[in-house]
Parts: structure tokens; C-alpha cells; sequence
């Protein structure tokens, strides 16, 4: 590949001082583990909290006459209905109901929809929206915060200390308000499973608020490589790896994103499609893994039935330190998309035992209510 | 002990070769989670993957630093991959082979250049 011009977050230095080992990731130099490693940054996030750099994600807020409506027409969400102080997950869906990508949208306050992207993904999802939405919204991309994630059973009492409210506030609550002395976004959410918030604040008051938060003995930095194994764990779908844009929300078992008012009004791009794959017209679903033996099996592994015959593909997989085995995620078709269904996946040539389980694989610990 | 620009060592006793992975190579991988060491009986060129060692995130592979036939295989890593990290040029050790060219064990790096070598990484 080209030598690309990689991005940097505005802790870029925080990290180099940590002792962060870079890599390139969406355009950008992030940090995939710090001197603990992945599985101890994994284990540490499981039991205490850690904290993220996901500034690279876009953030955005989308103005206009009505922009929750107009929302509702580049997703299958029902972002009219999405109440002030609410976070709603969802995904942007293309003309033949294909994932473009998922995200979060929120109403922090009443100035319009925070919304939130992959990384990767951000420039053509602005564009996207733009084009779709064009006379409709106006999109302002906030490239000038940064966003942190603070993970785990102790991000509420850490955080709370900081910002007495968060503790009051429950999974997919949004807020604005003053907090670090600055200007705070904030969501009870994430994506590892575990209780926990992002943290949205101006890029120059970053590397401040991040040494605030690791000054906590319960609070480590974790890298790219633990929020991998820890969104496998939970479940929980990366876009470019287990969904593309010939990947519909039916088939990413993300079928909770498709809302009940919406599926009536069928009113959502690629409707036709995703309602009659919700009618039983699906031909592959994604289904976790756990693999009874052997070696992990990672994205492009394939997926074999018990006679040996190929019928599906990993998408991702790796060891899971909180189960200390290997799991994985792949799509196969919906006849053996059952738990417990014996299957096999096929590892440097060799067929190996493997289960459709249940996702999470790990249960998530969501504070839903106080 | 000699070892490769892979990162692997090798330590001779008469013609039997036992192999594994440097300290420096265990701790750029992380913590090892699984390793696939090579079948007992199994003919190895010099350069050939060997056995695969993997971390949370990633499968890499090890390469045969040696010609020769596979005469015994750590058993002990199946139950126990982190002894790649605790002991690397140890009980860490992947493989015994049995080899066929004394002279591919003489071209290989002592310590002092292996050191060199890893200090122009």
C-alpha cells in the first residue's frame, strides 16, 4: 500500500507517552495496547474501567426545520420519537436496505441530533446524509472535539466524581452539561458490554480531561486490541469487518434497529427487502461461535455444516480473554443459524468443532434503571 | 544458542535442534494464547512455517530456522501458551528437530549479533 498521511487524535502525545504501540487505523495513528497488552487491558476493563480514545469517530450535529423526521429517511429508526435526553443506536441504510453503517443519535439537547460514526466510514456517511437530506438538514461536523469511552463496572463512580449527574443517568440517556470545567456531551453507553459513557468534549481540553480520569487508580488506558475482543465478546457487530453494505440489518441480527412504526409505514430505504427478509426471506444471518477445539478462528475463516460442505464465512474471531476460549462471528444460513447447531470451521486447512451460540457471549451489564 | 532475523532461536545438542521464539519476539506478539506446533515426523526446509503462534489479536507464524525432520513437539504449550511469555528461550521452547546440515546451524546469528541485529530495528 501507499505510504498514507496518517491523522492523529489530539492525544496522540498522551498516547506516545503511555507507551502506546501505534498502528494505522480508519486514517488515523491510534493506539492498539499500551505496556499492559491486550489481555490484561481486556481483563482490567471487565473488572474496573478503561478508558478510550475514539476520537477518530465522527461526531456531527444535523439542524433544521425537522431534523429527527428527516432522519427517518436515511434510517429505519423511529427518530421521531426519540425523546429529549435519549440515545438511539441505528444504522444508515442504502437504496437496497445495505448497511452504509451503524450509529448513534442522540438529543443531548434541543439543538437538533448528535450524532456519531465509524471512523472509517465518517466522510462518506456526512456526504451520504448530505445528498439524501440536502434542503432538509444542515450538517455540521463537530471536528473539533474529541471523544473519549470510559468502560466498566467502576466508569459510574469514577465519572460521578467528576460529574455528579452522570450517576443518575441510565444506558442510552444523553446529556449536555458542564462538567471538567468545560463543555461536556455525554451518553451513558458504549461498546464493550459493559456499564459505562462517551465523553464528548472540545479537542483542546482532551489531553486534561484524559490525565484527569487515568489519575484514578481504577481508571488504565486501553487500546484498540482489548475494545476488539471486548465488543466480541459482547456481541456486538464492526462495521468493514461483520457488516457491509450488502449487509442487511436482518441479516446483522441488528433487526432491534428496525422499528415496529417504521416496519408498518415500510417507509425506510430498501424496505421491500428488509421486510420480507423479516418475513422469513433471509438467506444468511449472523450468528456467534464458539469454537470446541483447536486454534481461533479469524475473519475469512470458512464456516462448514457437519458433512464437511461449505456454508459460510467468519467474519470475526480471536480468543476471548474473559471466556479463555476462542469465539467467533460469521453469517451462514438461517437453517443452521440455531444455538447449538454442531458446525465446523475450517483453520489453516484444518476442520474444527464449533457451536452457533447465543450473543453476547458475555452478558452485557448495561445499567438499565437506577 | 544462535538465532534469525524471524526471531527464532535454536539450541544444538549433537544433531538435534530445539527451537523457539526470542524473548524480544514473545513480547512484541503480547500474550500468547494458542500455539500450533508441527506434526512429529514432519520435514522441514529452512525457511518453511513451522508451527503458528497466536496473541489476543493476531496468528503469526514461526519459521523452520533449520533443514531437517521434527522429532518432538512441546506438548506442554496446548495446556500452557503463556510459558511462550514467561520463558521464551526456555520451557517456551516449540520444537525438537532433527537436523540434516550442520552448516545451516553455523550461518545463523550469535547473541552478540543478534543484538546488534535488534538494536537496527
Amino acid at each position: 500500500m501507499s505510504e498514507e498521511i496518517l491523522k492523529i487524535t489530539p492525544l496522540n502525545a498522551a498516547h506516545l507517552a503511555a507507551g502506546a504501540r501505534m498502528v494505522p487505523f480508519a486514517g488515523y495513528s491510534m493506539p492498539v495496547q499500551y505496556k499492559d497488552g491486550v489481555l490484561k487491558e481486556h481483563l482490567w476493563t471487565r473488572a474496573h474501567a478503561g478508558l478510550f480514545d475514539v476520537s477518530h469517530m465522527g461526531q456531527a450535529r444535523l439542524r433544521g426545520e425537522a431534523p429527527l423526521i428527516a432522519f427517518q429517511q436515511v434510517t429505519p429508526g423511529d427518530f421521531k420519537g426519540l425523546k429529549l435526553g435519549k440515545q438511539r443506536y441505528s444504522v444508515l441504510l442504502n437504496a437496497t436496505g445495505g448497511i452504509i453503517d451503524d450509529l448513534m443519535a442522540a438529543r443531548p439537547d434541543d439543538d437538533g441530533l448528535f450524532v456519531v460514526v465509524n471512523g472509517a466510514c465518517k466522510d462518506n456517511d456526512f456526504k451520504v446524509m448530505g445528498e439524501v437530506l440536502a434542503g432538509q438538514v444542515e450538517i455540521e461536523r463537530l471536528e473539533n472535539r474529541a471523544l473519549l469511552a470510559l468502560q466498566g463496572p467502576e466508569a459510574c463512580v469514577v465519572l460521578a466524581a467528576h460529574i455528579p449527574q452522570a450517576a443518575s443517568m441510565v444506558f442510552m440517556d444523553s446529556a449536555a452539561l458542564e462538567g471538567f470545567g468545560t463543555d461536556v456531551l455525554l451518553s451513558r453507553s458504549g461498546y464493550t458490554g459493559e456499564d459505562g459513557y462517551e465523553i464528548s468534549i472540545p479537542a483542546h481540553e482532551a489531553e486534561r480531561v484524559w490525565n484527569l480520569l487515568l489519575n484514578d487508580e481504577r481508571v488504565r488506558p486501553i487500546g484498540l486490541g482489548a475494545r476488539d475482543s471486548l465488543r466480541l465478546e459482547a456481541g456486538l457487530p464492526l462495521y468493514g469487518h461483520d457488516v457491509d453494505e450488502s449487509v442487511s440489518p436482518i441479516e446483522a441480527d441488528l433487526a432491534f434497529a428496525v422499528s415496529p412504526k417504521r416496519r408498518q409505514a415500510a417507509d425506510f430505504p430498501g424496505a421491500g427487502r428488509i421486510l420480507a427478509e423479516l418475513a422469513g426471506d433471509a438467506t444468511r444471518r449472523r450468528v456467534g461461535l464458539r469454537v470446541l477445539e483447536g486454534a481461533p478462528a479469524r475473519e475469512g475463516a470458512e464456516i462448514a455444516d457437519a458433512d464437511g460442505r461449505v456454508i459460510g464465512v467468519v467474519t470475526s474471531g480471536g480468543f476471548a480473554p474473559s471466556l479463555s476460549a476462542p469465539i467467533a462471528m460469521g453469517f451462514v444460513p438461517p437453517a443452521f443459524a440455531s444455538p447449538g447447531t454442531q458446525l465446523r470451521v475450517i483453520v489453516r486447512g484444518k476442520p474444527q468443532l464449533a457451536e452457533v451460540t447465543a450473543m453476547p457471549f458475555v452478558p452485557h451489564r448495561y445499567v438499565r434503571k437506577l | 544458542m544462535r538465532f534469525t532475523k524471524d526471531h527464532e532461536w535454536v539450541e544444538l545438542d549433537g544433531d538435534i535442534a530445539t527451537v523457539g521464539i526470542t524473548a524480544y519476539a514473545a513480547d512484541q506478539l503480547g500474550d500468547v494464547v494458542f500455539v500450533e506446533t508441527p506434526d512429529l515426523g514432519k520435514s522441514l526446509k529452512s525457511g518453511d512455517a513451522m508451527a503458528v503462534v497466536e496473541s489476543v489479536k493476531a496468528a503469526s507464524d514461526v519459521y523452520a530456522p533449520l533443514s531437517g525432520e521434527v522429532v518432538e513437539a512441546n506438548g506442554a504449550l496446548g495446556d500452557a501458551p503463556e510459558t511462550v511469555n514467561d520463558q521464551p528461550e526456555g520451557l517456551g521452547w516449540f520444537a525438537k528437530i532433527k537436523i540434516a546440515d550442520r552448516a545451516e546451524f553455523d550461518a545463523l546469528m550469535d547473541r552478540p549479533a543478534y543484538e546488534a541485529f535488534l538494536g537496527s530495528l
